[in-house]
């Protein structure tokens, strides 16, 4: 096996986490791949730094997910504001300024 | 021109058999987050997908990340979910309508493009040069060595991190502070409402839920000196949930008179 596969699954996570950004109206799903795509960059992070021999992508890994716990705080108190306020978790709700 | 395929090297069999079980599985799981209706069986499929990643950073000498996905992802991450999903409702199903029509051939199409475009220049991608592996870099403990790498030549970056986790705690504090829209009524407040308002019934406070010394649970009302029962004494969520036994059937012409008593 190659190490190359590894990419090859994060290219796919990455494609699909894009596409359920945009076809889900869920919020939190919407969030959750989000989430998914900063996986497959820290799956591709981690492969790239066993195939260069040192460890910057751990450590750039290591910052994305410090990251990506930030913006689950910040992003999940969102989504309750707008649930409490709207009575609904659905993105496509949330278009008042539309009308 | 070798293309990256070929000139990465190959990894060991049994890693081997551990990608080729755990990688589509991990893709298969994405693409059911995606179809899955209910938000909870989203997170759970992306909590299995989480885990997979984890095995795989571990296989690939990576073993503090590792840990770390399980314990940040898999912990605190998808409980924070599932908390907020509780929140909002766990049967809360999402239409699979779509609202902006034509959105979703454009997504998939896009998708499509998108996800051959990086696996076609994976492919035929060239870094001219061996795979090197970890047991170099590694060579004091994948921990130790983070540790040097993050406390020298990133420790610029670790600061400004650490500013970001205070300045996400602190907005999530701001995004949950709930203001009051209508001033609290102090005690004394309280009291003249309770004296100064269209009747005295309530001065003493609202009557206690039961019939004395037949019955005392919440859900029976009090009798009134009249016999009929007194609506204020339950609380008004089991009369809504319509949990209120009727007091009725604690009288004392409906006893039971036959039973003799003991000798």
């Amino acid at each position: 096996m190659n190490a190359a596969n590894y990419l090859y699954v994060s290219a796919l996570l990455f494609t699909i986490g894009a596409v359920g950004v945009v076809v889900r109206r869920n919020a939190i799903v919407v969030f959750m791949c989000v989430e998914l795509m900063l996986n497959a960059a820290n799956l591709a992070f981690v492969t790239f730094s066993r195939i260069n021999g040192n460890l910057d992508g751990q450590v750039v890994a290591f910052f994305t997910m410090v990251v990506a716990a930030c913006e689950v705080v910040v992003g999940l108190a969102i989504i309750v504001t707008i649930y409490r306020s709207r009575r609904s978790a659905s993105v496509d709700d949330a278009s008042l300024l539309k009308r | 021109m070798i293309n990256l395929a070929t000139s990465l090297g190959q990894t060991q069999t049994p890693e081997a058999v551990m990608f080729w079980i755990l990688g589509p599985s991990a893709v298969l799981a994405a693409l059911g987050m995606l179809l899955v209706k209910k938000a909870v069986h989203s997170a759970i499929l992306l909590a299995w997908v989480m885990i997979t990643l984890a095995i795989f950073y571990i296989a690939q000498d990576a073993v503090f990340l590792g840990i770390v996905q399980i314990v940040v992802y898999t912990g605190a991450v998808m409980m924070l979910f599932l908390f907020i999903l509780m929140l909002v409702g766990v049967d809360s199903a999402d239409s699979l309508t779509e609202t902006i029509p034509g959105l979703r051939p454009i997504a998939i199409t896009a998708a499509i493009g998108f996800g051959g475009l990086l696996v076609s220049l994976l492919g035929r991608a060239t870094l001219g040069r061996q795979m090197v592996g970890l047991t170099v870099a590694n060579t004091d403990g994948n921990v130790q060595e983070l540790a040097k790498k993050l406390f020298s030549t990133y420790v610029w970056p670790f600061e400004v991190v650490s500013a970001l986790l205070i300045t996400a705690a602190l907005g999530a504090m701001v995004l949950a502070h709930h203001q009051r829209t209508i001033i609290r009524p102090t005690q004394r407040e309280q009291s003249i409402n309770r004296f100064r308002g269209d009747s005295m019934a309530s001065a003493a406070g609202l009557p206690g839920p039961g019939v004395f010394a037949r019955h005392n649970a919440v859900d029976v009302p009090a009798l009134l000196p009249d016999g009929s029962a007194a609506a204020a004494s339950i609380s008004a969520t089991l009369k809504a949930r319509g949990d209120v036994i009727d007091s009725r059937i604690f009288e004392l012409s409906e006893v039971d008179t036959s039973v003799e008593e003991e000798k």
